[in-house]
């Protein structure tokens, strides 16, 4: 009876909004490679995270008052007085390092396996802005606490806006809104971290997730599950039932719905990551100084600067590179070609090849190589600009762009190993 | 409906035309969202000019004073300190203070309108930090130099005119505001000489 209320009800929806279609396509009847592994959960995951800094972001806007005088005594206001404001703030910055920490994983992903090839280029670019809004999105977070490092972390990255010639001085003036960071630039701030932002970001999301079911998903062979129609036997055909919008146009094997088979092994990651999540969140919201920097328990100061200015440390690689250049200009031109590098990098990989398994040895190193680098221009960016922190700095920006370079030198005609025709079991 | 046979040209002329003045819209409509982000009247009030009492620093004191927000270095320097500021010019990107970083009236050998008288934005031009004043202790930064501006964020390195040393990230000379004097002790920040 009540089967048939349900059924009748989705029936009546369906003439109007083709609910169950989008269902079908996207989730119960979409084609998933077989041979996901853990690199996989991290889209899922990144989504999770969105949802958490949706939901204790606009909590957090119910108590925090977004001006110069208010907003460093409403955060502490939130954090005592509050009923569970300490935990919807921990929630919200955990959330800002977890998103990063889950992003670059993703983006490693799709560089071991050649996500980004052809014909994921545009996937691959709408997932480069998801991660440059990201950027945005956490900079101006960060401004909203108004402590002092928040305060002088602002400051310099406004200066980089500085730089752009003739206009460079009425740049930043129009981008603060004052002649200094003041509660201006911190009000606008906040209209764009909890309106502007998080609207462009959720258009960006469901654009990449179209994409990536217009192409499929790649996989960990980098073999395509979708075959020219008529070209494989009825009895190797995958047994699913997938959407017809995959299956008219192609022959579809080695796939499984991702709705049950990676819904549930997503939630046991899920499980996975919230433990490690809330060990921090409960036991070190402050990520070691890392995730919420010392200097900023202190009010915004516009006429003392921290010792040592550092950026979160999601930023650090990119900063490092801005600063191992000693020439101001340069700098911010490096730190931006840093990114446009990888907006670029279906163009730089000039192979067929999708997956590290089947690429030769020295794909295997520039992959390695690269993501050492990366990592130690992110632990710099936290230190001090020393000497030496700078050299090592300088030789980590080089292998940073020396894997693009490399790439596209070696991809013409490099040596991999022939790719099998399908999944193996 | 007219019979008439359609004017191809006509019709691309006024879908031109259309776009232009919709083009014009757009952009006259987009003026006050862009306009509304410049500081506004009560931020540039608040950026009035600031009067400074000069006659009590002491001779290698430096004070400060805040105009717009930001730290205004004014240092009495030593006649010794005066004398010796040509003698590292070879050490210095910029030691004749060619890049304009001060009004003209300021553009000497030492940077200022008395040659006592330091008047500086304590603002790194590399990404606008602090420097820190070492009076005395400079050498441990630049050998032979007694006193200079060290940046604790990134190690840029100013001289007592405020001019950049040679191999630091900063790329320009400390900038000397607009700055004038209104009788021998006012100094006054903000209003440059001539202007007011």
């Amino acid at each position: 009876m009540l089967m048939k209320v349900f059924t009748d009800f989705m029936g009546w929806i369906d003439k109007r909004l083709p609910v169950t279609d989008a269902w079908n396509k996207h989730i119960a009847q979409y084609p998933a490679p077989k041979n996901f592994n853990f690199w996989y959960i991290f889209g899922s995951l990144a989504m999770l995270v969105l949802v958490n800094q949706f939901l204790t972001g606009i909590w957090l806007t119910m108590n925090y008052e977004p001006s110069g005088e208010g907003a460093f005594a409403s955060i502490e206001y939130i954090m005592r007085d509050v009923d569970f404001g300490w935990l919807l703030r921990y929630m919200h910055s955990t959330g800002a390092s977890a998103f990063f920490i889950v992003v670059y994983l993703h983006m490693m992903r799709g560089l071991m396996y050649g996500s980004y090839q052809k014909p994921r280029e545009l996937l691959w670019i709408f997932g480069m802005l998801i991660f440059l809004v990201l950027m945005a999105e956490a900079f101006m977070g960060y401004l909203l606490p108004w402590g002092n490092m928040s305060y002088w972390g602002a400051q310099v990255i406004i200066s980089i806006f500085g730089l752009v010639p003739i206009i460079g001085d009425d740049l930043t003036l129009w981008i603060r809104g004052d002649y200094v960071i003041s509660g201006a630039t911190l009000n606008r701030f906040f209209a764009l971290h909890v309106i502007a932002m998080p609207l462009v970001l959720v258009l960006l999301v469901f654009l990449h997730i179209l994409a990536l079911h217009e192409v499929g998903s790649n996989n960990p062979e980098g073999i395509d599950i979708k075959k020219p129609k008529g070209s494989v036997k009825p009895e190797e055909l995958s047994k699913f039932t997938f959407h017809k919008q995959y299956s008219d146009k192609y022959d579809i094997v080695d796939a499984v719905p991702f709705h049950p088979y990676y819904t549930v092994k997503d939630i046991m990651y899920v499980v996975g990551f919230l433990f490690l999540f809330c060990w921090v969140m409960f036991f070190a919201p402050e990520g070691g100084g890392y995730f919420m920097e010392a200097p900023n328990f202190t009010p915004a100061n516009g006429l003392k600067t921290p010792e040592h200015i550092a950026p979160v440390w999601y930023f650090g690689p990119f900063y490092t590179i801005l600063r191992v250049i000693p020439n101001a200009m340069l700098g911010a031109i490096g730190m931006f070609s840093a990114i446009i590098v990888l907006f670029l990098l279906p163009w730089f990989d000039r192979g067929t090849v999708k997956s590290v398994r089947y690429r030769s040895k020295l794909h295997l190193f520039n992959l390695i190589q690269f993501a050492i680098c990366f990592v130690v221009l992110g632990v710099l960016g936290t230190m001090p600009a020393t000497p030496i922190a700078n050299l090592i700095g300088a030789i980590a920006s080089f292998g940073y762009f020396g894997f693009f370079v490399a790439l596209w030198l070696y991809s013409k005609n490099e040596n991999t190993k022939p790719v099998p025709e399908r999944i193996a079991d | 409906m007219s019979n008439e046979p359609v004017n191809n040209g006509r019709r691309r002329f006024l879908t031109a035309a259309t776009a232009v003045v919709g083009g014009v819209g757009v952009v006259g409509a987009a003026v006050p969202f862009i306009a509304s982000w410049n500081p506004s009247a009560r931020a540039k009030a608040a950026g009035a000019p600031v009067e400074v009492n000069v006659g009590k620093i002491q001779p290698g004191q430096l004070i400060r004073a805040e105009w717009r927000g930001k730290p205004v270095y004014v240092v009495r320097r030593t006649e010794k300190t005066v004398n010796d500021l040509a003698k590292h010019d070879d050490q210095l990107r910029d030691p004749n203070s060619e890049k304009a970083q001060q009004p003209a009236y300021a553009t000497n050998a030492y940077r200022s309108i008395k040659p006592e008288f330091l008047v500086a934005l304590g603002v790194c031009t590399h990404l606008g930090c602090a420097p820190t004043h070492h009076g005395g202790d400079f050498a441990e930064f630049v050998e032979g130099v007694p006193n200079g501006f060290y940046c604790p964020c990134h190690g840029s390195k100013f001289d007592m005119a405020g001019r950049v040393f040679q191999g630091v990230p900063a790329p320009l000379n400390l900038v000397v505001p607009e700055h004038s004097f209104t009788s021998d002790d006012i100094l006054l920040i903000g209003v440059g000489q001539g202007d007011a």
